[in-house]
């Protein structure tokens, strides 16, 4: 190829969801709403501080008085979760295929340990998410314990009695920790919002509501086991 | 001072290569890697032996020419330095140092230490044209521009194409590159008219070209010689997905890319 050849163009554009950029902006947004579910998901659980009633009442008010517009909440973290998901697979694969030949020898000098696991972390907490909504939505797996319909409180101190339910749940949640505290900043990166100044605090909130979420979460087994929640 | 280069030897792109060690005696701590690679030239071409290729031009970090993966680290261990700036006083008397070129599809391999960087040419080639008035220069105060905006595009602008952002990547992806080209037509009063399309372009041609896709993790701005920082990557995204609402005419087509016209 000469250098001062024209060089032909392509006869098909790049559109918004085949360009990467275009899929990082889907997967901002759709993490975006899978966060919101998140923050909201640890407020209701927190409840399990509060005496049974408080929270059974409230699974009570979810299933029987909004059911409509709980089915439409699900749909729409169902669809942020499988965009999310489809647009890192393909990227993954772009990226795979954009290095064919790896080096011999390769530093990691400016990056975070959690930006660069996103892809272990984010499969990992999705297993534990279909593990999780199988023992405390449907009750179908609930080991050593009668999953009763209705009764959230007895469910959740049954359930997290089991040491090793526990185990996973805390260790799948830091993991979610660890996948926020790079995609929180990361999702205002790719939809374009940055600024010297902004950027530093994004970071470091980023960090900070990862870590709120994670212990949020955490306590509830780790007060099962120490038998604080009975 | 001795060391020992670990050098990446391949004839062609049909080549499968491999790894060859060569022992450099008497090396200088003022010597530049790239000097100490001439001394062992000269050496191998009293040997009968093929010298090792590696690009080079300006050697005073302007160019961007130069560049290899040094220990495993694009341009070595100095930040904000290029293989040519990097002298040898940063190694110890008998380090075994590895040389590797850019390793991307996007970046087919030339010879040895040699890549074929065309792809991101192709890129500011599709960012095209400013609209500016032509005829007499104009009067230099009839366009004034903040201090913090001039910065922001001159820093931007310091950008010399070596390539070392898309080594550095995990993703093998150019969006450093990319958004440094973006950034520094795209803030100033002169780039205005066209930022939009020049957006679209320039982020579809990087794409075409077989790049990874940016995961924001940094990796890049900490090989950059140039320290371009992570922010052009954002500016780049907004102008894209702003040019993507706001355009009315079709979408731009990339030239055809480097991996498929070779
Ligand atoms: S952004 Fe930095 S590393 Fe990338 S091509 Fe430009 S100068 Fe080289
Ligand atoms: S030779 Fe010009 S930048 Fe290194």
């Amino acid at each position: 190829m000469g250098n001062t050849g024209v060089i032909p163009h392509h006869p098909h554009p790049v559109s918004f969801w085949q360009s990467s950029n275009g899929k990082k902006v889907v997967m901002a947004v759709t993490g975006a709403i899978m966060f919101c579910f998140i923050v909201g998901h640890m407020i209701g659980n927190l409840q399990m501080f509060l005496p049974p009633e408080h929270i059974n009442a409230y699974g009570h008010f979810l299933h029987h008085d909004i059911t409509e517009e709980l089915w439409i909440i699900r749909g729409i973290l169902l669809l942020a979760l499988a965009l999310h998901v489809t647009a890192t697979v393909q990227l993954a694969l772009r990226s795979q295929a954009a290095r064919p030949i790896g080096y011999s020898r390769k530093e990691a000098i400016n990056s975070s340990y959690a930006s660069r696991t996103m892809y272990w972390s984010g499969p990992i907490v999705l297993a534990f998410l279909i593990f999780h909504l199988l023992q405390f939505t449907a009750g179908y797996i609930h080991p050593q314990a009668q999953f009763v319909a209705g009764d959230v409180y007895g469910n959740v101190a049954s359930g997290f009695r089991v040491w090793w339910v526990s185990a996973w749940y805390i260790f799948a949640l830091c993991l979610l920790g660890l996948h926020l505290s790079h995609g929180l900043w990361s999702a205002f990166q790719s939809i374009g919002c940055a600024h010297p100044r902004l950027t530093r605090c994004l970071k470091i909130s980023a960090q900070a509501i990862a870590v709120l979420i994670v212990l949020g979460y955490i306590s509830i087994p780790i007060s099962v086991l120490l038998g604080v929640i009975k | 001072m001795k060391v020992t280069l670990k050098i990446w030897r391949q004839k062609n792109s049909n080549d499968k290569g491999q790894f060859v060690k060569y022992a450099v005696d008497d090396v200088d701590g003022e010597m530049s890697i790239l000097e100490c690679l001439d001394v062992l030239n000269e050496s191998l071409i009293l040997r009968g032996e093929v010298p090792v290729a590696f690009e080079h031009d300006c050697r005073e970090g302007i160019c961007g020419s130069c560049g290899f993966v040094i220990n495993g680290v694009a341009h070595g261990p100095e930040r904000a330095t290029t293989a040519c700036q990097l002298t040898m006083r940063h190694f110890k008397d008998g380090d075994e140092i590895t040389l590797e070129p850019w390793r991307a599809k996007a970046f087919p391999l030339v010879k040895d230490l040699v890549v074929n960087r065309r792809a991101l040419d192709h890129i500011i080639e599709a960012g095209g044209y400013i609209s500016v008035g032509t005829g007499q220069a104009p009067e230099a105060n009839g366009l004034p521009i903040g201090k913090e905006v001039a910065d922001q595009s001159m820093d931007a602008a310091a950008c010399i194409g070596c390539g070392a952002c898309v080594a550095a990547c995990p993703n093998a992806a150019a969006a450093l590159f990319t958004g440094a080209k973006i950034t520094h037509l795209g803030v100033l009063p002169q780039g205005e008219t066209e930022k939009d399309r020049r957006a679209l372009a320039m982020v579809a041609q990087m794409n075409a070209e077989g790049f990874g896709n940016c995961t924001n993790i940094g990796e890049c701005t900490g090989a950059c010689p140039k320290e371009i920082p992570l922010d052009v990557i954002a500016k780049m995204n907004r102008d894209y997905l702003c040019g993507s609402f706001q355009r009315r005419d079709d979408l731009p087509t990339p030239i055809t890319p480097v991996v498929e016209g070779a």
